[in-house]
């Protein structure tokens, strides 16, 4: 009767991905970390870090016959923000730092400053291009500043494609990892193999389960993303998904890796943490893997979720299609396949 | 492959399982009818549950061959998984789930079964039906861990220490299950280190000790090996010695029990005038004297010198 067989098979591994998901549903602090913690950072992050524009810098003029006119000048500059002080304030303003420069109207100008400090440089040339300029400067030559502040290259860009990548690993490596130590721990897989169950079922049942939050967590990080902070999405919407998915199933792999053999839920804790920290830091989520020596760049590169990050921020902010991200693809499949072909070799029911 | 014998539900000869420097089965072999209600009783660690899950296909032995339902376990065994229902000593269920949702679950993997909303009212599980199995009670889980053995319409019911900390009530309503079960002509092997429970519901009872069987029979042929009918216990300052009591008339057999002396008779009205007798001569009072009807408990005593419950 193979129609029935292959209903019983379906109907089985329904009931599973179903129990799965309740399972899921009925746990409040799975929620809360799968759906509402990276939204929680990317707002906090994003508002941490936004972008302002660049400080004026605050400059003192000393008080006189000439000062009144020169602050005039001076305000012109968009670096600076000059204030009037008597010679003796001005002086101490200037030695404690909260001014960078001291100007005396003269004539003659002089400007008294600390060579040491970049920000008093800075502003001894605007200054100084200030008052010429006022004096009736000329300039020969025209130019004309072009900003490179545009969407895509600012630090919420970078910080929503690596939380989506954090939080898709995290959320199947513990999905799998926590819910199947725990059953083994219980003696709940070995009550199961105690029945007919397809093994493959139960394992399917838990990818499966894990894959029916993966769009609503997608929507809501992304789509606060854009909807918040208008992060873009320049490439393919189909090739991001796709990738989403490629990246849940690896990361899945990698839980069943972590789950295969260990008999407590503490056990567990601790090796999907040893899995997982090294890529919090290494993965390039919150700051580039640029930063990082040069000797550790191929191994850094050889995490899946530095991978799965490069390609994410590859199609959102660069709009890259699938040959360019290639590579990465290549790393996350090879990450996927080999986790779960050692993971069913060595899985552990009893 | 052996030649199936129709009427055994379970064969197994020479089954050994050792655990690191530990025997926990140490050459058993049983052989259980169709239709039978067989006990395996014994203390904790005689090697019962290991026993079951060699039966169950659950644990690989390490010598020994076993037939169950006249195939045996090489291969996944997926046919004949399709024939057993099975509960674990202290069965864990999904704590997420509901009674009702996990009920639904084991129907889910059998090809024919029963209904759930049967076996959950046979199982007096309906007023928890949307209850999370976390919330349970100690009876009810294990009422339920019953009701997941019975869904898949089992051939042959494994019940390991069914019983254990459950409430007088508790304990009732699952031995109706196991009689209304053999009704339907069902074969049952259960464990349990409960006389009483092996006494009520089972046909023939294996006694196990160390790994091996050290009785068999029916619970009434295993109390008539002792010889006695009845057991008379007694404690007196001071104690008479072992050879005084076996000396006296209608003893078969004398045991420590506790504190106490623990004598196997055949009738106390022919034992206790004598008893009592050598109990002034010796000048000793008499601080403890009690009778019961021989059980099981008394035969394992006599077997081994240790009890039960705490051997």
């Amino acid at each position: 009767m193979p129609e029935k067989f292959g209903g019983v098979r379906l109907n089985a591994l329904r009931e599973l991905t179903v129990a799965k998901v309740k399972e899921f549903m009925r746990e409040p602090e799975a929620v809360f970390w799968v759906f509402l913690f990276p939204v929680l950072l990317a707002v906090v992050l994003g508002f941490a870090f936004r972008e302002k524009p660049p400080d004026r810098i605050p400059i003192g003029v000393v008080s006189g016959p000439g000062s009144s006119p020169a602050v005039t000048s001076l305000s012109q500059s968009p670096a600076l923000q000059p204030r009037a002080y008597t010679a003796e304030e001005g002086r101490n303003a200037l030695r404690t730092g909260k001014i960078s420069l001291l100007v005396d109207p003269g004539p003659p100008v002089v400007f008294h400053l600390d060579e040491t400090r970049p920000d008093s440089r800075i502003a001894r040339l605007a200054a100084d291009d200030a008052l010429q300029r006022a004096a009736g400067r000329a300039d020969p030559l025209s130019v004309r500043d072009e900003k490179v502040t545009e969407k895509g290259s600012r630090y919420i860009d970078f910080l929503i494609p690596g939380l989506l990548g954090m939080n898709l690993m995290g959320t199947g490596i513990w999905s799998l990892a926590f819910s199947i130590t725990s059953a083994r721990a219980r003696r709940v897989l070995k009550r199961l193999i105690a029945t007919p169950m397809r093994r493959g079922d139960y394992l399917l049942s838990q990818i499966l389960g894990r894959l029916a939050f993966l769009l609503p967590e997608i929507l809501l990080l992304a789509g606060f993303g854009w909807l918040v902070f208008d992060v873009p999405m320049r490439g393919s919407l189909i090739l991001f998904f796709a990738l989403c998915l490629l990246g849940t199933m690896s990361f899945c792999g990698l839980g069943l890796l972590i789950a295969s053999r260990v008999r407590t839920v503490e056990g567990v804790s601790g090796l999907a943490n040893f899995v997982m920290m090294p890529m919090w830091l290494l993965s390039g989520v919150f700051f580039s893997t640029e930063r990082f020596p040069d000797v550790a760049q191929p191994l850094i590169r050889a995490l899946p979720l530095t991978a799965l990050n490069e390609a994410l921020r590859g199609i959102m902010n660069e709009g890259q299609g699938i040959v360019e991200i290639a590579p990465q693809l290549a790393i996350i499949t090879a990450w996927g396949v080999v986790s779960f072909a050692v993971a069913l070799k060595i899985f552990r029911w009893k | 492959m052996a030649s199936p014998t129709p009427s055994s539900a379970i064969r197994c000869r020479g089954l050994v399982k050792r655990f690191d420097d530990v025997v926990a089965v140490a050459g058993l072999d049983l052989e259980i009818a169709r239709g039978e209600c067989f006990g395996l009783l014994g203390p904790n660690g005689a090697g019962k549950t290991t026993t079951i899950e060699i039966l169950e296909g659950l644990t690989e032995p390490d010598e020994g061959e076993v037939e169950v339902l006249g195939t045996t376990w090489q291969g996944d065994g997926h046919a004949l998984r399709e024939k057993l229902g099975v509960s674990l000593q202290e069965t864990q269920l999904n704590e997420k789930l509901t009674v009702a949702e996990t009920i639904r679950l084991f129907r889910s993997f059998y090809r024919e079964g029963r209904d759930p909303e049967q076996v959950l009212a046979a199982l007096a599980l309906e007023e928890k039906r949307d209850a999370r199995v976390g919330k349970l009670s100690g009876g009810q889980k294990q009422r339920l861990a019953v009701a997941c053995a019975l869904v898949g319409d089992p051939e042959l019911l494994f019940l390991d220490e069914p019983t254990t900390g459950l409430d007088p009530q508790s304990r009732l309503q699952l031995w109706q299950q196991v009689t209304a079960f053999r009704e339907q002509g069902g074969t049952v092997l259960l464990t349990t280190h409960y006389m009483d429970e092996a006494e009520r519901l089972c046909d023939r009872i294996a006694i196990v000790d160390h790994g091996k069987v050290i009785a068999l029979g029916t619970p009434v042929e295993l109390i008539r090996s002792l010889q006695a009918a009845d057991v008379v216990e007694l404690l007196s300052e001071p104690m008479l010695s072992e050879e005084e009591l076996r000396r006296l008339p209608g003893v078969s057999d004398v045991h420590r029990r506790g504190p106490n002396w623990a004598l196997a008779v055949h009738s106390v009205t022919e034992s206790v005038p004598p008893l009592l007798a050598a109990v002034e001569k010796a000048g000793a009072r008499l601080t403890h004297l009690s009778t019961h009807r021989a059980t099981l408990e008394d035969l394992f005593v006599s077997l081994t010198g240790r009890e039960l419950r705490d051997a």
